[in-house]
């Protein structure tokens, strides 16, 4: 089982935080903390494995970490996971990072942290191993993205007196927003279609 | 008109911009007050932006407590953006803890039943991270008919939500237990994968489900073939393959040795090992070879892979390897052993995490016969390893030493060069253990204590080495000063260096008042054996009758008194040691503690200082000789009568009441018994001493005993002394388990005996239950 998945940059500054096991937020910190004075020691030539430190659980428990350009992502787990296995994992979720974010870089990080929590959910769920296939991932991501959007659309189109400003700020959005009303009762179409709907279309919905 | 807050972006931007911590401060808690204001408002189009902000400011650390109601709200409303927020901030910032979480119960099954699927998924996510057991119990039945749903999606959060519930509350197993088998003809892998997290879990918490699996066993061995056979893409390998392994592993069948090694063979030659991927199926197969009863020679094929990995230049594999290795070492030692060369040499790197595992691998390997090598080499990484390894080492190091010494004199060797070299990090009764060896080899006491003489004459900073040092000079001076052994160099030694030496440490800032208590009585003991006048001793003595310690201060006293008042007496009383009694080289906290009495008795200087000062009360008052405020002579009874005396005292802690012993097993002949010891400085531990036995006519061979506790106590089980019992009551096989309880629960074992016995291979297993009150109260 994972214990905790931590992502900091070389500073130890946090970009994600996600616990499994109930801990006070002090502790939460501190744990932060340990962690990043435990893997900052750590030349980039040795093992990712670390026996962890005392906070996070004692002897049962190893932090496997990878270090990419200046984030540490830190996934602690107990001996039931296989190291190899948790290493993959942490490529995999990176892997998923950089397809959903085009070229990720530290700044998405920070900018985005809700979404990056929704992509982790995606692959993590109560500290285990959800799901591994980046395609499927992604495709989740995209189609709930697309949800969020039409609702952010549908409410600015619904209250009168925002409809020129809408057009103005939400362009293709809006556009998307308008089928989607039409066809929002039917659940499988939203998740299952996976290309965007082309202009073309659209023209042909417009009230 | 309410101001426009912030989006979440803009805050993240002025936090960033504030140069230092008080700034970021105060704009963070400036937003607090809006975002507190706009929550009392209740505002509901600008909610989720708000909680949003609020989950940064919560992972950078501050305060977020108030957030919690508004994500109940949030996850009511019926705007997947809401949702999708309030969720997670239900996950982030609620708990057990807080009365609030029941209250997300009705929203989660509304969402359950009612909900689109992202919304369904997202009450299951949250369901299986924050989920207490009352929540668990109401929405089981909701998650039930979740398993059942067409989509793929849904079903494999579902499953994982079920394992989370069946952690929470144990009786909910039953309901899950029969869909188990119709998931697992689903060709999803991430349906797969946790389908298999279930069974696994299903099947830790009862023997029942795992009698149920067992029919499905075949099912998940054809899984494997087809995956094994169609070849896979790395996406699925760890999912899809690794994982059977893992559930296959725990829970072996009698099938499954027909069937499994086929496939883990197979396994373990088609499996590209160029990428992470595939190795990390290796040590699964690895692992489960191990763990299933399969036949010799897979278990070989298994050690050797592992062997291969150690030569990985990846360090990664590398140390994989050392943990898999140290699992498999008690169970087989012969087949680890032939790797013994690389486990050495994985010493020498400079990761500590890699070193660590080779010492404590290097450690299990050591046996009789390569013992002199094995020292050499751990010798040399004492001297360079990194400083938090080094109390390990150096009391492994003591310890191999202590069961594999080929003879006497390498052992005082390998103790004094491991004295030298990390003193400051061994264990206290090092100390002990090695004046103990060394009065008992007499041929060796002028070796030892020249070698103790000119270690102690280049240093003077390490504490237990000073000590042995002291005590072996004062003992053995005289032999000092003959100079002629013939096993170093002769060395001229002068009194006067000597003396001056040891007024040196004595007066040295560094030694503790333990050593400055051993140099003193060494100082003292020479008085008698050396030539000269004892002028300077007795000068020496008197400086510290008045000293600020009290110890101290009283031994000079009394050896004050001893040159004055009773000199008479002086001789007899500072006559050579006799060898302290001492139990056999396992269980040394016992032996130590048991021997505490003893040691009061022969007076062995240290560790039992306080007793020894209580012990002179006593005699105090017996011996009626109180008209003086004298005390009585010291810590060198002459033996006779005196020790006949003492021995009817109540004298300071009483030995602890002996366990009775318990017999646990018997069959045709063969016979185990616990043996049970409690050290009373440390009440949590139990030391068991496991005896097998042999009465009958034929010889015990390949004899492995394993243990199990429950998971509140620790154990430890260290290698048995050998693996065959000879026949006719034969030498019988000792090894000791270590058992850590500090809640004092109830101590029960599980044993598993695997052996050879009249050409029939034997297994037992069975719980003991009935062990003595006293071994854990």
């Amino acid at each position: 089982m994972i214990q905790a998945i931590l992502v900091f940059n070389n500073h130890g500054k946090p970009r994600l935080v996600r616990f499994y096991q109930r801990f006070p937020e002090e502790i939460q910190q501190q744990i932060v903390r340990e962690t990043f004075h435990l893997v900052l020691k750590r030349d980039d030539n040795i093992c990712n494995f670390l026996e962890g430190g005392s906070l996070i659980g004692g002897s049962d428990y190893k932090l496997i970490y990878r270090h990419y350009a200046t984030l540490y992502f830190v996934f602690c787990v107990d001996s039931s996971e296989s190291e190899l296995g948790i290493l993959d994992l942490i490529q995999v979720f990176v892997e998923t990072l950089d397809k959903c974010f085009e070229n990720v870089c530290e700044l998405d990080l920070i900018f985005h942290m809700d979404k990056v929590h929704y992509i982790l959910q995606e692959v993590v769920m109560g500290g285990m191993v959800l799901e591994t296939n980046m395609n499927e991932i992604v495709a989740q991501i995209e189609a709930q993205n697309r949800l969020e959007k039409s609702e952010v659309s549908k409410q600015l189109c619904s209250s009168p007196g925002w409809v020129e400003k809408t057009w103005a700020e939400a362009g293709v959005c809006t556009c998307v927003g308008l089928c989607c009303c039409e066809t929002s009762g039917n659940d499988t179409h939203l998740l299952s279609s996976l290309s965007p709907l082309k202009l073309m279309d659209l023209k042909v919905n417009q009230p | 008109m309410v101001a426009p807050s912030l989006k979440l972006q803009d805050l993240i931007e002025e936090i960033r911009g504030a140069k230092t911590q008080a700034q970021e401060r105060e704009v963070i808690q400036k937003e607090c007050a809006h975002i507190r204001a706009s929550f009392r408002d209740g505002d509901p189009v600008h909610r989720h932006r708000q909680l949003a902000k609020l989950l940064y400011v919560h992972m950078l650390g501050y305060p977020a407590h108030f957030g919690q109601m508004e994500c109940l709200k949030l996850i009511a409303s019926s705007r997947f953006t809401d949702k999708r927020v309030g969720y997670l901030g239900a996950m982030l910032l609620l708990d057990e803890r807080h009365d609030a979480h029941l209250l997300i119960t009705n929203s989660i099954k509304n969402d359950l039943s009612q909900g689109i699927q992202p919304v369904q998924g997202l009450a299951l996510c949250t369901l299986s991270t924050m989920g207490s057991a009352e929540m668990c119990r109401d929405l089981a039945p909701e998650v039930e008919k979740l398993l059942l749903q067409p989509s793929p999606y849904v079903r494999k959060k579902a499953i994982l939500t079920a394992v989370h519930m069946i952690r929470k509350v144990p009786e909910l197993s039953s309901v899950f237990l029969p869909p188990c088998v119709h998931l697992l003809h689903e060709r999803h892998h991430g349906i797969l994968l946790g389908t298999i997290t279930l069974i696994t879990e299903l099947c830790e918490r009862s023997p029942a489900a795992l009698r149920h699996f067992r029919k499905v066993v075949p099912q998940l061995v054809q899984i494997l073939r087809t995956l094994v056979t169609t070849g896979y893409s790395t996406e699925h390998s760890i999912s899809g393959v690794s994982d059977p392994f893992l559930q296959v592993g725990g829970h072996s069948s009698k099938t499954m040795t027909n069937t499994s090694p086929l496939s883990s063979t197979q396994v373990a030659t088609n499996t590209d090992t160029s990428r992470n991927a595939g190795n990390a199926v290796l040590f699964e197969t690895v692992l489960t070879i191990m763990d299933i009863r399969s036949a010799a020679g897979l278990r070989v094929l298994a050690v050797n892979i592992l062997g291969r990995f150690l030569l990985n230049s990846d360090r990664n594999i590398r140390y994989v390897a050392l943990t898999s290795l140290l699992r498999l070492v008690q169970s087989d030692h012969s087949a680890v052993q032939r790797h013994r060369p690389t486990v050495v040499d994985c010493l020498q790197e400079t990761d500590a995490s890699l070193s660590r595992r080779a010492l404590e691998l290097s450690l299990a390997l050591v046996n009789s016969s390569n013992v002199r090598a094995m020292m050499q080499e751990l010798q040399a990484f004492l001297e360079s390893c990194p400083p938090d390894l080094r109390a390990d080492c150096a009391s492994g190091i003591l310890l191999a030493a202590e069961r594999f010494a080929p003879t006497k004199r390498w052992h005082i060797d390998t103790i004094l060069h491991v004295l030298t070299t990390a003193g400051t990090h061994v264990r206290d009764d090092a100390v002990a253990n090695l004046t103990q060896l060394i009065g008992g080899a007499q041929e060796l006491h002028a070796y030892s204590v020249r070698r103790l003489y000119n270690a102690l004459a280049e240093d003077i900073s390490q504490q237990p080495l000073v000590q042995v040092a002291a005590w072996c000079i004062g003992e053995y001076g005289d032999l000092l000063l003959e100079g002629n052994c013939e096993e170093i160099e002769p060395l001229q030694v002068d009194e006067e260096e000597v003396l001056a030496l040891l007024e040196k440490v004595l007066q040295s800032h560094m030694s503790l008042p333990a050593t400055r208590g051993y140099a003193l009585t060494a100082l003292m003991k020479l008085s008698t054996r050396l030539q000269g006048d004892n002028n300077r001793i007795r000068q020496v003595v008197s400086i510290y009758r008045s000293c600020l310690d009290v110890e101290l201060q009283q031994r000079a006293v009394e050896y004050d008194t001893l040159f004055r008042k009773y000199d008479h007496m002086r001789a007899a009383i500072l006559e050579k040691m006799p060898l302290v009694e001492r139990d056999g080289p396992q269980a040394d906290e016992e032996a130590k503690e048991s021997k505490a009495a003893a040691q009061l008795l022969e007076a062995a200087p240290a560790p039992t200082e306080p007793q020894a000062s209580q012990l002179l009360d006593l005699l105090d008052l017996l011996d009626g000789a109180s008209g003086d405020a004298q005390h009585p002579p010291p810590l060198d009874p002459s033996p006779g009568g005196a020790l006949v005396y003492l021995l009817d005292l109540p004298c300071a802690p009483p030995p602890p009441a002996p366990i009775p012993d318990l017999k646990v097993f018997e069959r045709e002949g063969v016979q185990l018994n616990l043996s049970f010891i409690r050290p009373p400085e440390n009440p949590a531990l139990l030391l068991i001493t496991a005896t097998a036995t042999n009465s009958s006519e034929g010889d015990v061979t390949d004899f492995i005993c394993q243990a199990a506790v429950p998971k509140s106590l620790q154990l430890q089980l260290q290698a048995p002394s050998g693996n065959t019992v000879p026949a006719r009551g034969g030498l019988p096989i000792t090894q000791l388990f270590r058992i850590l309880n500090p809640n004092k629960a109830p101590v029960r074992l599980k044993l598993r005996l695997t052996y050879n016995h009249f050409h029939q291979s034997v297994q037992e297993i069975f719980e003991v239950n009935n062990l003595p009150v006293e071994s854990w109260q």
